[in-house]
């Protein structure tokens, strides 16, 4: 009865402020105008990455961010704004993103965020748009084969991402070493003052093309889906994000910008809804 | 080691946009502490209860904390509380809150120093408190407080680099950039930052050095 | 507030403020013997010593602890040398801490007139002789405050180490709040800090009144 009554009153709720956006009117459901306010704005604040190679990437030979992340935004204000220079990029890191969107310095993430169930109490999340893994990198003539060789070793990841828990759930000898990001981690490993780094395959990839005296091993022992970070009750805007991504999956920009960066076809089986999946947890 | 970045415009560009960022924060985080240190420094010399023992309070907590403590502090719970503050601001917020602390001290042992003879003659000759202090004992404080404010201030100015850890785009920083993309440039990048601290710092407390012998002069 | 995360992540802080309080005391080792020998070289009247000895303390108390502590942290591992960061850190500390201690131990030393230590040397005795049984005795009232103050430095400095994982109480922070509130990780962080740091901010108060006679705050 009373589930009844609650589903009744939301009806009349949505009813109440379906009637008031119909009327111009100014109810309290109509609070969320994020796709409005941006448009109004006539600028779309993105949160991005700049130190990661491959998905936002800031070229010190130009000054230029790029990566595939980057290109997803140019091509979402493109076709919300109707050019891209209408993007602004705002630099986050695994530590500061959640806080920054919370705060308003920035209308969404796009920076290799998983989508995990913690993080959904905090923000909302778009369809998945890239499926990662947690790996490791290694020097070529390292002696860690699989993630349980961590054990005892130094293994570099950025803080506050959920990398560092991941390993020690899989291999609890490993030593955790938490960096301001994953540029600082990769210098210390290429430093040699670490012995690994882990975090998702495809910030790896990244790393490994800059400097290919190192490669992956271990396989992927996480399920990270990549979804787009937006404020928490901004429905409009995510379901504008949803319809975007579906938009360009369907008419192969999506393919398009995937070769350029990943030098290769993007998978098939790209989940709509997926949620991190990491061993012990 | 990889010096070949000194003929790369594009690496200057990067490093110069992050020593405008470093001087920016510096600048306003050196001039807000200096109106907040001589307010604190002022309030705890006069002895007001309550109010100098609140600046006291506040003096004592804040120099006998890690600056970087501050500074995320400024950064990451600011934003929990939900206050939206860009991270230069944030960043000159947490300079200022701690600076000001240490410039408060060096105001409260200039005053000090100023002979205590003299407040009572300029009493005694019919000027109130208040301009007593501004008159007499404040020009001849600040005199003596050069050197110290400045010696401070050259702290600031390199404790900007601190930010690095919440990815100010500062000097520090872009060179971090920088090295993370070409790495045999790590060690040269840090030489070479480290020598642009030098040049600045080394200039103003030359100056001030200058500036003292002048006024003793 | 949520301060479920002390019981988390227990360990990692009496790891942490086991660490803060170790290198804090191996760098204070240091940095006192370093300090000593570069103010030693300072005075020495050698023309070329006494200017290395000052070019060390312009060049590193210009320049930013945390471009230091990246430069041992890579250069270091560059030519070979491959240390914990805990080694790094001590390091680090120390060589900038020292600087700021050959200041004020060269400042004691300079404060003892300089015909005592004509006499002590026409009296038969070595320089080092003289430095240790005559000059320093005597100056070891007026360095022992300031040489306090720059111990609660280098308590609050070792923070810095977060930078590069150094796993002392500010690293702690980053660990804590990687699934927790920030507020109440940095508050109850602060706290800790404080606990370290006022103890020794009295002790210095305390020694300032009853040798060098300053005022009370």
């Amino acid at each position: 009865m009373r589930k009844w009554c609650t589903l009744l009153l939301i009806a009349a709720m949505a009813l109440f402020g379906a009637a008031c956006n119909g009327t111009g009117g100014g109810g309290k459901i109509a609070d969320d105008n994020s796709l409005e306010q941006i448009k109004q704005r006539g600028k779309l604040v993105a949160g991005v990455k700049y130190d990661t190679h491959l998905f936002g990437y800031k070229d010190p030979a130009d000054g230029q961010v790029k990566g595939f992340e980057i290109d997803l935004m140019k091509e979402l204000a493109k076709r919300m704004l109707g050019d891209e220079s209408k993007l602004e990029l705002k630099e986050v890191n695994s530590k500061t993103r959640i806080k920054l969107l919370n705060g308003g310095d920035i209308d969404l993430i796009c920076a290799t965020m998983t989508i995990s169930e913690k993080r959904k109490k905090e923000v909302d999340f778009s369809r998945v748009y890239f499926m990662a893994g947690q790996s490791l990198l290694v020097p070529n003539n390292s002696p860690i084969k699989t993630v349980h060789d961590t054990k005892g070793k130094k293994v570099a990841t950025a803080k506050g991402a959920t990398s560092g828990n991941n390993l020690k759930s899989v291999e609890p000898g490993a030593q955790i070493q938490l960096y301001e990001n994953y540029a600082d981690a990769f210098t210390a490993l290429r430093a040699g003052q670490v012995d690994a780094l882990t975090t998702d395959d495809s910030i790896l990839m990244g790393m490994q093309q800059q400097d290919p005296n190192f490669k992956l091993v271990g396989g992927q022992f996480t399920k990270e889906p990549y979804g787009i970070g937006l404020k928490k009750g901004a429905n409009e805007l995510r379901a504008y994000v949803d319809q975007f991504l579906d938009q360009i999956i369907a008419d192969g920009t999506y393919a398009k910008l995937y070769m350029k960066w990943f030098k290769q076809a993007p998978p098939q089986d790209l989940p709509r809804q997926a949620v991190q999946a990491s061993p012990g947890k | 080691m990889d010096f070949s970045f000194l003929t790369r415009a594009d690496i200057m560009k990067t490093l110069l946009d992050g020593l405008l960022v470093t001087l920016e924060v510096a600048l306003f985080s050196i001039l807000f502490s200096f109106i907040c240190g001589i307010v604190l420094g002022t309030l705890r010399y006069t002895k007001i209860p309550v109010l100098s023992h609140l600046a006291a309070l506040y003096i004592e907590t804040v120099r006998n904390l890690p600056l970087l403590l501050i500074i995320f502090f400024g950064f990451f719970a600011f934003k929990e509380w939900g206050w939206e503050l860009p991270i230069t601001i944030s960043v000159i917020i947490s300079m200022t809150i701690f600076t000001s602390a240490l410039v408060g001290e060096i105001v409260r042992g200039g005053l000090n120093s100023v002979d205590k003879g003299q407040i009572e003659a300029a009493r005694a000759s019919g000027l109130t408190y208040v301009q007593t202090l501004w008159h007499i004992v404040l020009p001849q404080a600040l005199r003596r407080m050069i050197p110290p404010m400045v010696s401070q201030f050259v702290s600031l100015l390199k404790d900007t680099s601190l930010a690095v850890a919440i990815s100010l785009p500062e000097l520090m920083h872009n060179a971090q950039i920088v090295y993370s993309r070409y790495y045999n440039m790590t060690v040269p990048l840090l030489i070479f930052v480290s020598l642009v601290y030098f040049v600045i710092n080394y200039s103003l407390s030359q100056a001030s050095r200058q500036l003292e012998k002048k006024l003793a002069g | 507030m949520d301060f479920s995360f002390l019981e988390f992540y227990q360990q990692e802080f009496y790891d942490g403020l086991w660490t803060t309080i170790s290198v804090s005391l191996l760098a204070l080792v240091f940095s006192l013997i370093l300090g000593t020998v570069i103010a030693v070289l300072r005075i020495s009247g050698v023309k070329a010593l006494a200017g290395f000895g000052t070019a060390y303390v312009e060049f590193i108390r210009n320049t930013p602890l945390v471009a230091q502590i990246f430069f041992v942290f890579f250069a270091l591992p560059a030519v070979g040398i491959k240390l914990s960061q805990f080694a790094v850190g001590t390091i680090g500390l120390s060589i900038y801490t020292s600087s700021y201690i050959a200041e004020v131990i060269r400042a004691g030393i300079q404060s003892v007139p300089r015909g005592q230590m004509e006499a002590a040397r026409s009296s038969g005795m070595t320089y080092v002789q003289a430095m240790w049984y005559v000059i320093l005795p005597q100056a070891f009232k007026l360095i022992v405050p300031p040489l306090g103050n720059q111990f609660i430095n280098l308590v609050k400095n070792s923070s810095v180490l977060a930078v590069i994982a150094g796993g002392e109480l500010m690293y702690f922070t980053d660990v804590a709040t990687t699934e927790a509130d920030v507020t109440p990780v940095y508050l109850f962080v602060a706290v800790v800090y404080l606990l370290l740091t006022v103890p020794l901010s009295l002790l210095v108060h305390f020694l300032e009144r009853r040798w060098l006679g300053k005022e009370s705050s």
